[in-house]
């Protein structure tokens, strides 16, 4: 083989940049988050439940805000009827966040757990978060 | 075969690094514009095309004037074109990805663009663009690789590739008039609703591109050992006349039909371009330095005896080559905006961002074809060694 | 079957090819048809017939009550809080849903040099037309922007990709883009918390507020004005702005284009 030092050492380079996410995470595994559900809309609740059950909503909400936004916005049908037949207003900023006022414990805390940054709140606005009994933002704020 | 751009003289790596200076600034601010959002431009909301768009106009001409190589060769078998036919086919492909560039950089969501095919738009003319730019990129690399490649082999050309070779002439011919009708489908933009739009584009295509190649050729001859012909660059010479002469004409057309009906509407761009509007006239020093280089070029690639002399043939190129560039890379674009729908008239002028941003693309399309290029010329030297 | 190398990548790339122009073929066969199928991918959804709607949503403005003081104001003011419409205080990156501006320049082509003084110095207020014939969405190369059932025009931000083709196509100037993030031109403190703001580099343009529409609300610019603004379905001959049309003569902008505006001007 022509080169097989130089070939070696650049697979060894190529190897060790291609693995770079998996090392330096090495060992430092973020904790599985909890998405708390205690907020003051939903507190008064009888029975907590979504607009559909909670293993749906907790697969298959990104498809359903998918199929809202285009049935609210393209089709101009902003109703929403569930599995059980209930009725439900199509709206993000409305229905989703008049429950879930606490996007920063809710939405982020498995959107940041895996990665990702839906474009959500470049445009709908998320309503001012009412403050805590206890604020404890400074403590916790290098976690995010 | 592409491994031959890895060796070169000096003076060609310092070339290329040149090159990708001009590109790293370029891309530094494309990240700016994507941080702050396209408001770095000159571009607001009544002009709100600019000179990325412009710049995508001509270079789509630039792309389809291949096809003035490859009619005679493949459908006249005039064989002088033989040897140079490969250097259209890559100046066709550094030119479509200049376009697609151009695109990517005006566009506010970029990453979104594949929206375009996940809702598919038959009644938009960008979806059909977008089409038309893709096939004749596609079939440009598969015509030039494979011929090259077989020249390099010293084998005759691949049967299969004949049905490319044919299907790129129409194609050709469609980008541009299909990229003419991204303009002349609109309603209340005079300057471009008129039925001589894609005729226009074609004949100024199809002097600029030419001219394009026939500057690179004769740098080519200068600093390697290819030639390309005294034969072959007089003919491309005379296509190039003879197309501006017709591009000429047609903008002659633009103008009679305006000012003889003496409808405002019609005449209020074309005054804007050539003597100013109600005291607006940014345009106007640009246009009276196109006039004077369409004609003088048009005039020394007449002469046969200026033709002949390789310096005065590339002055004349270069004439025509910055003529169609200032009338289609500057002012069709902008023109067409003035006056706004209210009849007010907001100039344009680029800003340093959007400037350097354009230059990397150009930069990045002298990249693809010095690589491309140099391939073909080693490969021509080579069959010329034996 | 044995398969060389070559073989495979023709077979590939050629799949691709078709895969990639058959969504287009599709729909230049049955246009819609292949979204609409992808709609129910994986929920539950139940249509339910929408409630009774217009045929044909059309304005009425008339243009001497508009010159009243504060009526243009409370309109614009109406409309650019109920949906958080930025104010980035320049020509160049203004973005804008409703506004004013006189005669000459709205009815720019029909100038006439010997106007009535009343008729020069009102104010005429400039919105989208939601055309008919709308050129934006002939243009639009992925449907972000479309014309609804019932006459609006209306907007996808979710889907515009900022080509900026509908505003080369709007002959009526009524298109805005986000030139930077509205946001930063925005007071924070005065959102309206039941619209959304838009993002950088989509466009936007006024929407007849169809968000108020299906409350069964008017728009707000007709709700701030009742005086001066009428609402209403243009394909009824007893609805408000039909019986207006009947008695009041009018105005559109540019119908020589063929676009066959909804905004009606009383002068």
């Amino acid at each position: 083989m022509y080169d097989a030092w130089k070939i070696l050492v650049g697979l060894a380079i190529f190897l060790g940049l291609f693995t770079f996410a998996f090392w330096m995470n090495a060992g430092k595994a973020a904790p599985v988050p909890e998405p708390k559900i205690d907020t003051p809309e939903i507190k008064k609740m009888a029975v907590k439940q979504c607009v559909e059950d909670k293993e749906y909503m907790r697969t298959t909400h990104m498809q359903l805000v998918n199929v809202w936004r285009d049935q609210a916005l393209r089709d101009g049908n902003r109703e929403f009827i569930n599995q059980k037949g209930e009725k439900y207003v199509i709206s993000l900023q409305n229905t989703c966040l008049k429950c879930h006022s606490n996007k920063k414990e809710f939405c982020d805390a498995c959107h940041n757990y895996t990665a990702i940054a839906p474009y959500c709140w470049d445009c709908h606005i998320v309503p001012p978060e009412e403050p805590k009994e206890e604020p404890r933002e400074e403590s916790k704020g290098n976690e995010s | 075969m592409i491994e031959k751009a890895l060796k070169g003289e000096p003076r060609y790596f310092m070339w290329l690094v040149f090159l990708m200076g001009i590109i790293g600034v370029g891309v530094g601010c494309w990240f700016y514009q994507l941080y702050k959002g396209l408001g770095i431009t000159g571009m607001g909301r009544d002009i709100s095309w600019g000179v990325y768009i412009a710049q995508f106009t001509y270079l789509v001409g630039v792309a389809a004037s291949a096809v003035m190589i490859v009619i005679p060769l493949y459908l006249h078998d005039y064989k002088k074109y033989g040897k140079v036919v490969v250097f259209g086919e890559f100046l066709a492909i550094a030119a479509v990805t200049m376009c697609m560039l151009f695109i990517v950089v005006d566009v506010g969501q970029p990453q979104r663009m594949l929206n375009v095919l996940l809702h598919p738009t038959p009644n938009s003319i960008l979806f059909y663009d977008m089409i038309v730019l893709c096939g004749y990129l596609i079939i440009n690399i598969i015509v030039g690789y494979n011929c090259l490649l077989a020249d390099a082999r010293k084998l005759p050309h691949p049967g299969w590739v004949k049905p490319f070779i044919y299907l790129s002439i129409p194609w050709a011919v469609s980008i541009h008039t299909v990229t003419a009708f991204l303009y002349a489908g609109l309603p209340g933009r005079h300057l471009w609703l008129t039925a001589v739009m894609a005729p226009r584009f074609l004949a100024s295509a199809f002097a600029s591109g030419p001219a394009l190649l026939v500057l690179v050729l004769l740098i080519i001859s200068r600093v390697s050992k290819f030639d390309p012909g005294r034969d072959a660059l007089q003919t491309i010479a005379k296509t190039i006349c003879y197309a501006m002469i017709i591009n000429l004409f047609l903008v002659g057309m633009e103008i009679f039909t305006a000012f003889y009906s003496n409808i405002p509407g019609h005449m209020h761009p074309l005054q804007y371009l050539f003597v100013g509007l109600h005291g607006h006239g940014k345009i106007v020093a640009w246009m009276w330095t196109a006039a004077p280089f369409a004609f003088i070029g048009v005039l020394l690639l007449l002469i046969p005896s200026a033709r002949r002399h390789h310096g005065i043939l590339a002055f004349a190129c270069a004439s025509i080559f910055l003529a169609c560039w200032i009338d289609k890379g500057v002012a069709l674009v902008i023109g067409g905006f003035i006056p706004n729908p209210f009849h007010r008239i907001i100039e344009y002028s680029a800003t340093f961002p959007e400037i350097a941003i354009t230059l990397a693309i150009w930069g990045i399309g002298a990249l693809i074809l010095t690589v491309l290029h140099k391939v073909a010329i080693t490969v021509r030297e080579e069959e010329a060694a034996t | 079957m044995s398969m060389d190398r070559r073989q495979f990548i023709k077979i590939a790339g050629m799949s691709a090819l078709f895969g990639l122009g058959g969504k287009g073929a599709f729909e230049f066969l049955r246009p819609g048809a292949l979204e609409a199928s992808e709609h129910g991918h994986g929920v539950e959804y139940v249509p339910e017939e929408p409630a009774e709607v217009a045929k044909r949503w059309g304005m009425t403005i008339d243009v001497q009550k508009c010159g009243e003081p504060g009526v243009v104001e409370k309109c614009i003011k109406a409309c650019h809080s109920t949906h958080n419409i930025p104010d980035f205080g320049d020509s160049k990156n203004q973005v804008k849903w409703l506004w004013q501006d006189d005669y000459e320049h709205t009815f720019a082509g029909n100038e006439n040099s010997y106007m009535d003084d009343r008729v020069k110095e009102l104010p005429f207020l400039c919105l989208c037309n939601h055309c008919d014939e709308p050129p934006c969405v002939r243009v639009c190369p992925t449907k972000a922007t479309f014309r609804r059932p019932d006459g609006v025009v209306a907007m996808d931000y979710h889907r515009c990709i900022g080509c900026r083709f509908c505003m080369a196509g709007c002959p009526y100037g009524s298109r805005s883009f986000n030139w930077f993030d509205p946001r930063n031109a925005l007071n924070q403190k005065e959102y309206n918390l039941d619209f959304p703001t838009r993002m950088k580099g989509v466009v936007e343009k006024c929407n007849f507020c169809v968000e108020r529409l299906a409350q069964d609300k008017l728009p707000a610019c007709v709700e701030a004005a009742p005086e001066a603004l009428a609402f209403g379905d243009l394909a009824d001959p007893d609805s408000s702005v039909r019986q207006i049309l009947r008695k009041r003569s009018s105005m559109r902008r540019k119908l020589e284009l063929g676009t066959k505006p909804s905004v009606f001007y009383l002068v």
